[in-house]
């Protein structure tokens, strides 16, 4: 049955995919299927755990203990979220160890954003409002995924991530009705942190190399630029309730449209910090890796316990 | 692979059924246990807890779909919508 | 300073600077799912440390936030255990510190529930079931740590011996909890530590640490020199804008 089964199976991968249903693990599927979700799964649980990073620097220095608290639990929901990733690639036949291999060998990457520094306490209000008001727009439309796995952990990882980027815009709120020092803090993270957001979306539509197969698998659901596009619609308004001047002497509104006319990002930063010349591609890596090797003694008597009492168990 | 990898059931509240909400590694079942308690209960999701190692599961193979699941298609005796109830009749 | 103030502090301080070396393992645990774990119990006792030192500023009725308390005091007005601050070292001293620590707690808390203070026999009943999950955390590593490889049983060693000449300020007894009678004298926990501690030792195949010299200091606000950098990196944002709302 082996032949007939497997062209029986692609069959009904198409049919499966044409009536908008879920692809389910053990289901045959096209190889370069199976090869995109994993690389877009790894990269994604990738981009979780680097993301602890940049605000976990901040937990000790957090300015309040309810801040401090807060902070905590959303690095902590970024592991919970690597996790969920991870476990779902793994459903495509890879192990977690080995995407992890990928990551550290930098065979792998994560979403760039994360290799810019987080230099005040107003960065901490950035990323949660921004990068992660990136990540939902770019998040939401995968709940609805072909691939069952990565739909449902995208939908416990989009209704854990609605609180982070309120308390981000809280942060900034804050701030914004603080000192003029603070106002100043939160205007200057803005500065930095908006053109970063805006890249987070990827490359322009008209260089965009992997769009049009995964949108027609039903990976990928909605074009960059259509993305970038909400995401500006969504974010202007909130910058002038916070009183902050969105660094784009480009932007406007069109009434007729009902859209935002933005600038062009300058995509040749977004490549150079791709390509590993961002300002913290080296100190992320090196940090992962460190916490991986440091912990491998851990692991491996974590193991052996395991072995020793499954033998006394054995023999009991 | 050091850590084998399994897979968590996870009952929501008493009256419901364990539910899959998804896999962990860890290195035996007692830290399984604890870390699916921290992981897929962080916000009150659960009252009790399943963990099975996922190389101990059977599962049926999509293949074979047309065999196991289709036959039971016709038998539509076993849904209540089969039945008439004359009108008027209530609580049946 | 009434003694049910300090007595706050010394409870609270100890969870605060606790929790700010557990956060210290987020992202750089030795596994995904552990970064998860020492989350939880960093949040624990945070939320220990919040709550007890919002109710020191009630008592002291100065007007006091828990973040005045936190951010505001000097090195020497930090009434927390040496134990606490001591930097993480590996995994294996942290696993020691949580095990020394939050059976310390939990037996604390579990004669604390007794206290006619209502507000301190609250946050036992909260408290209580946070540390045995703690303690439960820190045995199962601590017997996997001891009974695992030769390496991990060296270090569990090393960590359990390194942090031992800590341990006996938990306990040590002075007049003001002799006098506050909703305290709980920290000496009569010690017995019951030292029998839940050594069983978990002995079944971890690690050797009982060797009595040794003890510290103490840290209820007298004497602390080692690793403190003063914890609280520059813990308050400085807060002290670069006094005044400021966060």
């Amino acid at each position: 049955m082996s032949h007939l089964g497997y062209a029986a199976g692609m069959d009904s991968f198409q049919a499966t995919i044409d009536a908008d249903g879920r692809i389910e693990p053990r289901d045959a599927m096209p190889d370069g299927y199976r090869k995109t979700l994993i690389r877009q799964i790894a990269q994604h649980a990738h981009s979780e755990i680097i993301g602890m990073q940049p605000e976990g620097n901040w937990i000790s220095r957090a300015p309040s203990l309810r801040r401090k608290a807060i902070l905590m639990a959303k690095v902590q929901d970024e592991a919970g979220h690597g996790l969920y990733l991870y476990a779902a690639a793994e459903t495509l036949g890879v192990d977690r160890a080995d995407v992890l291999d990928l990551l550290h060998s930098g065979k792998q990457k994560y979403s760039s954003i994360f290799n810019y520094p987080t230099l005040t306490w107003a960065d901490i209000g950035a990323i949660g409002w921004l990068v992660d008001g990136a990540a939902i727009v770019n998040q939401v439309p995968l709940c609805r995924c072909s691939y069952g796995p990565y739909a449902r952990a995208m939908v416990r990882v989009c209704k854990e991530e609605s609180f982070h980027q309120r308390q981000g815009f809280e942060i900034l709120y804050t701030l914004c009705n603080g000192t003029p020092e603070q106002k100043a803090m939160a205007q200057d993270a803005l500065d930095r942190w908006w053109w970063p957001s805006l890249m987070m979306f990827g490359p322009p539509d008209s260089a965009s190399t992997h769009s049009e197969q995964s949108m027609a698998w039903g990976i990928k659901r909605h074009s960059n630029d259509e993305l970038r596009q909400r995401f500006v619609d969504m974010t202007v308004p909130q910058a002038d309730v916070l009183g902050l001047r969105v660094p784009d002497d480009g932007l406007s509104y069109d009434e007729e449209a009902g859209h935002y006319r933005f600038s062009e990002p300058d995509y040749t930063e977004l490549y150079d910090v791709v390509k590993g010349n961002g300002p913290c591609n080296q100190e992320r890596l090196a940090h992962r890796v460190k916490a991986h090797e440091d912990g491998a003694w851990v692991r491996e008597a974590a193991a052996a316990y395991a072995e020793k009492q499954a033998l006394k168990e054995a023999a009991a | 692979m050091i850590e084998p990898l399994w897979e968590i059931f996870v009952r929501s509240r008493r009256g419901l059924s364990h539910t899959h909400v998804g896999s962990l590694h860890a290195p035996d079942a007692t830290m399984a246990l604890r870390n699916a308690r921290d992981v897929y209960t962080r916000r009150q999701e659960g009252v009790s807890i399943w963990v099975v190692r996922a190389s101990d599961i059977t599962a049926s193979s999509p293949d074979e779909k047309d065999e196991f699941f289709d036959p039971a298609g016709d038998k539509v005796y076993r849904h209540p919508t089969f039945y008439q109830v004359p009108e008027g009749v209530e609580h049946l | 300073m009434t003694d049910l103030f300090v007595y706050s502090l010394r409870l609270g301080d100890d969870a605060l600077i606790s929790a700010q070396r557990t956060a210290e393992w987020i992202a750089a645990a030795p596994q995904l799912e552990e970064d998860v774990a020492l989350g939880n119990i960093g949040l624990d006792q945070l939320g220990q440390a919040r709550t007890l030192l919002q109710y020191a500023g009630t008592v002291e009725g100065a007007g006091r936030s828990e973040d005045d308390l936190a951010y505001f005091r000097d090195e020497r007005e930090f009434l927390n255990l040496q134990l606490c601050e001591l930097p993480n070292g590996d995994f294996a001293h942290a696993m020691a510190r949580l095990l020394y620590f939050a059976t310390y707690q939990q037996l604390l808390y579990e004669e604390l529930l007794k206290s006619s203070d209502e507000m301190l026999s609250g946050v036992a009943g909260k408290a209580v079931k946070e540390v045995a999950y703690h303690v439960d955390h820190a045995t199962q590593w601590v017997l996997r740590l001891g009974d695992g490889t030769e390496e991990s049983h060296q270090r569990m060693q090393a960590g359990l011996d390194a942090l031992w000449p800590y341990t006996a300020e938990m306990f040590s007894s002075d007049e003001l909890v002799q006098r506050l009678d909703v305290a709980v004298d920290p000496s009569t926990l010690q017995d019951e530590w030292t029998r839940r501690v050594t069983a978990v030792i002995d079944e971890s195949t690690c050797g009982r640490p060797e009595s040794s010299y003890q510290h103490s200091g840290g209820r007298e606000g004497r602390h080692t020199e690793h403190m003063g950098y914890l609280l520059a990196e813990l308050q400085h944002v807060a002290r670069s804008h006094p005044g400021a709302t966060w």
